[in-house]
């Protein structure tokens, strides 16, 4: 199994070493003949949505990405990247828009408004780093609601397409990637 | 895990998400929109970029807390501010406003000439120069989440960034190399408290993000910056100095992002209109890295 990482701005590093930790073999996607060969699943890392979006565009990597969630290829975003996969985020029009949520941007404020707490993903406990972090205020039918902190939704499965609004690449736990990595090998 | 140590650790990794990213000097809110549409991951807001710090001479303070303000409003992205060296009243006077992230830095004149700001008494977090590993340990020390280079500021003359790194990089690797009984010795010379070196040994890097900051002026000073190790870029007068800002701040993003490339780079370097004029080290009379050791 290989699973790409957008690695166009970013803490995509660090979900590189998440993966090597659970033993899942990762690449960087930093311009398009990255994705030339084949691959099962692709991380969109937390980082500034705005400058990924740009560099999407300009590295002509936005289509063919696009394409290729659209036609099923599972995807796990973080933060920035439950962003990019938003079929609508407050103020802005979308970018990829697959993925049938509503999302606030900068939805606890600034970097005052950044926390960890401890809380359900899944049914199980594991910590959760929010950094200028989003949520969901909404979101679509067909839409699996994994956590919810303080009655907001900040982890969506929505079929192939995972976004959790914390970092989990911050944090000693695995099993976000495990969850995902099931996705992958069970894709729909 | 205790209130300062978590606030810290959150500080850390928002420089984390900078990483890869490109942070622009912008003293108006079309310029920070901009910035932020050219891909910039971060801001930093001050009233005059450092070349015309630079020719006004004088004492530079912080800016405008209401021009910052405007900025904050303008985009979504982080915004940063500037406080002097040691100048913990402006440092608290920017917490207020909520900024994302302060520059204590040696752009502005010094307040303190003896002591740096006590950075573990903020919430919010701070970035700070450092021209080698002595001066980057203590700077965490005082509780600085991000590192950068001290390059000249305002000269777009890149030398001072490249020393720096390049001191750096030796030193992390000597740090490195020495058994542990060496490295109390290591700690003693270099002035830094010992569990900080040991980090650096034990990792091999720093404890915070690094970026390069102080002379990037073209895409090819932001690939030079990324293949000596930086984690990103600071571009301060580079940008809004230049002939056309909005193709030159996009051009440098994308070298960034694919710093080893040198075919795009060759690309996006072409035709990018006049850089800002630069300022040879040998002829400027104020040396701004000397500031705070």
């Amino acid at each position: 199994m290989r699973i790409g990482v957008l690695a166009l701005q970013g803490a995509f590093a660090e979900h590189i070493s998440k993966l090597k930790q659970i033993n899942v073999e990762a690449f960087e996607i930093r311009q398009l003949k990255d994705i030339s060969g084949h691959f099962d699943g692709l991380i969109l890392p937390g980082g500034e949505s705005t400058a990924m979006r740009k560099l999407l565009g300009d590295l002509s990597l936005y289509g063919p990405l696009k394409e290729m969630i659209q036609n099923g290829l599972p995807v796990f975003g973080t933060c920035a990247g439950m962003i990019l996969l938003a079929k609508e985020i407050e103020d802005e029009e979308p970018c990829f828009g697959t993925l049938d949520i509503t999302v606030k941007r900068n939805a606890y404020g600034r970097q005052l408004g950044s926390f960890r707490c401890v809380d359900e993903f899944t049914g199980k406990e594991i910590e959760m780093p929010f950094i200028r972090a989003p949520y969901a205020e909404r979101v679509g039918e067909g839409v699996n609601v994994l956590s919810r902190i303080k009655g907001k939704i900040v982890a969506v499965q929505q079929d192939n397409q995972l976004a959790t609004a914390f970092h989990p690449e911050l944090t000693n736990d695995t099993s976000v990637y495990e969850y995902f990595i099931k996705m992958v090998e069970n894709r729909r | 895990m205790n209130d300062i140590k978590e606030r810290h650790q959150l500080n850390k990794e928002l420089a984390q998400m900078l990483k890869g990213g490109v942070i622009m000097d912008v003293t108006t809110p079309e310029q920070a929109v901009i910035a932020q549409e050219a891909g910039a991951c971060a801001v930093m807001a001050l009233e005059r970029i450092p070349a015309d710090i630079r020719a006004a001479g004088g004492v530079s303070r912080m800016s405008d807390p209401a021009m910052i303000r405007s900025i904050q409003e303008a985009v979504t992205i982080p915004v940063m501010a500037k406080c002097r060296i040691g100048h913990f009243a402006e440092a608290q006077i920017l917490e207020a406003i909520e900024i994302d992230y302060i520059d204590e830095s040696e752009v502005l004149s010094p307040a303190d000439d003896v002591y740096h700001v006590d950075k573990r008494q903020f919430k919010v977090p701070f970035v700070c120069g450092a021209r080698d590993l002595g001066e980057a340990l203590r700077r965490i020390a005082e509780g600085a989440s991000m590192i950068r280079t001290k390059g000249e500021p305002g000269t777009g003359d890149i030398v001072q960034a490249v020393r720096h790194m390049r001191m750096m990089n030796s030193q992390i690797r000597h740090a490195v190399s020495l058994s542990e009984d060496e490295l109390y010795e290591e700690a003693k010379k270099l002035q830094v408290p010992y569990d900080l070196l040991k980090q650096v040994h034990d990792s091999g890097r720093l404890p915070v993000v690094n970026f390069a900051a102080g002379g990037v002026a073209t895409p090819a000073d932001a690939a030079l910056m990324m293949q000596l190790g930086a984690e990103g870029v600071f571009v301060g007068s580079g940008i809004f100095k230049s002939g056309d800002p909005v193709k030159r701040a996009s051009a440098i993003v994308q070298a960034v992002t694919n710093y080893t490339d040198a075919k795009l780079i060759a690309e996006l370097s072409s035709g990018l209109g006049e850089a800002m004029v630069g300022i040879n080290e040998q002829e400027i009379k104020l040396i701004m890295e000397e500031r705070g050791k």
